[in-house]
């Protein structure tokens, strides 16, 4: 099950905890990587434990230039690309009323527009080989909302209906396009919180625990997969229970 | 027939996967040939790719017959 030997994967925002997750999973199950961030030491260390079939390709999402570069990159690299994961996000948290026009702009074009400019890109080759993944790691904030975030509630409210869209256009071509929405994960975003914050937020999810980045990857992996084929255009939620949509 | 007829029509016929005979002319690439509104925007980039042009998006829609894509190209590649 969940064979993804021969197959090729760019995971973008993969020297955070859950693009590391999500990386190593794919490649666990057989994927050639690309493996995107801006950290070069954090993704030199990874490519380094995964050891073959892993090529480093740093990039700031920010710079529209580099995005554009991203997926030729990719497909130079690895000869091709099957599996496209759009997981790279950032928030710069603020209630509305204080937010910067720089904090909203930083977050879309990083969260949402560059994920549609890699998807664009990807999407070429897809539709021509007759198969490809595209996969978004969304968050439940993008379906809920949640104070402090209009930004990033919207990034991933729009990669959510990006998603949708995009696997309307391309179904025919068995392309899929879905969504990953994580609840709450214990990352460097929910390190950052302090420990009444946390308690608050664990005592809104049933199972009573954070999720694990794994928990995440394996949903990743799960779309990848050939057994996800006809499943396309979904948010498949990760949250313990948190919200059940 | 000339080198941008013949090229096009290679194109199409691959792409589309339709017999050779078909691809005449006049033969709407949606209503003769079965193209659907992705396999017209796939056919726009394979012309683009194989003949170096920027085709915009509404000369791309007034594309509508394997001819109407020889003569843009007859055109584009002549200037």
């Amino acid at each position: 099950m969940f064979e993804l030997s021969g197959r090729t994967a760019l995971v973008t925002g993969a020297s955070g905890d859950i693009g590391r997750a999500i990386a190593r999973a794919l490649h666990q199950n057989g994927a050639s990587l690309a493996l995107s961030g801006t950290r070069k030491e954090a993704l030199g260390a990874l490519a380094a434990e995964l050891g073959d079939n892993v090529h480093i390709l740093p990039c700031d999402l920010a710079d529209p230039v580099a995005v554009e570069q991203l997926v030729p990159a990719a497909e130079a690299a690895m000869g091709r690309l099957d599996i496209l994961v759009n997981n790279a996000g950032l928030t710069r948290d603020n209630l509305a009323l204080r937010m910067k026009d720089e904090e909203w702009d930083l977050v879309l074009a990083v969260n949402l527009t560059a994920g549609f400019r890699l998807a664009r890109a990807a999407l070429k080759g897809m539709v021509k080989r007759r198969f490809g993944r595209i996969i978004g790691i969304a968050s439940i904030v993008g379906v809920a909302g949640n104070p402090g975030q209009t930004n990033y509630a919207a990034s991933k409210a729009g990669m959510i209906g990006m998603c949708k869209s995009l696997a309307a256009e391309v179904a025919a071509r068995d392309v899929t396009v879905n969504c990953v929405a994580p609840g709450v994960i214990e990352s460097a975003m929910t390190r950052a919180l302090d420990e009444r914050q946390k308690s608050a937020l664990v005592g809104r999810v049933p199972m009573g625990r954070l999720g694990r980045p794994e928990d995440v990857a394996a949903a990743v992996v799960y779309l990848a997969s050939p057994e996800a084929a006809y499943v396309t255009g979904q948010s498949l939620h990760v949250n313990g229970g948190m919200a059940m949509i | 027939m000339s080198d941008v007829a013949e090229r096009v029509k290679k194109i199409v016929i691959e792409h589309l996967g339709v017999d050779a005979d078909k691809v005449t002319d006049d033969a709407n690439f949606i209503e003769d040939l079965g193209a659907d509104s992705l396999d017209t925007v796939e056919l726009v980039m394979a012309f683009e790719e194989e003949f170096g042009v920027e085709i915009p998006d509404d000369a791309a829609e007034s594309i509508v017959t394997v001819g109407d894509a020889i003569r843009f190209l007859d055109k584009a590649t002549a200037s």
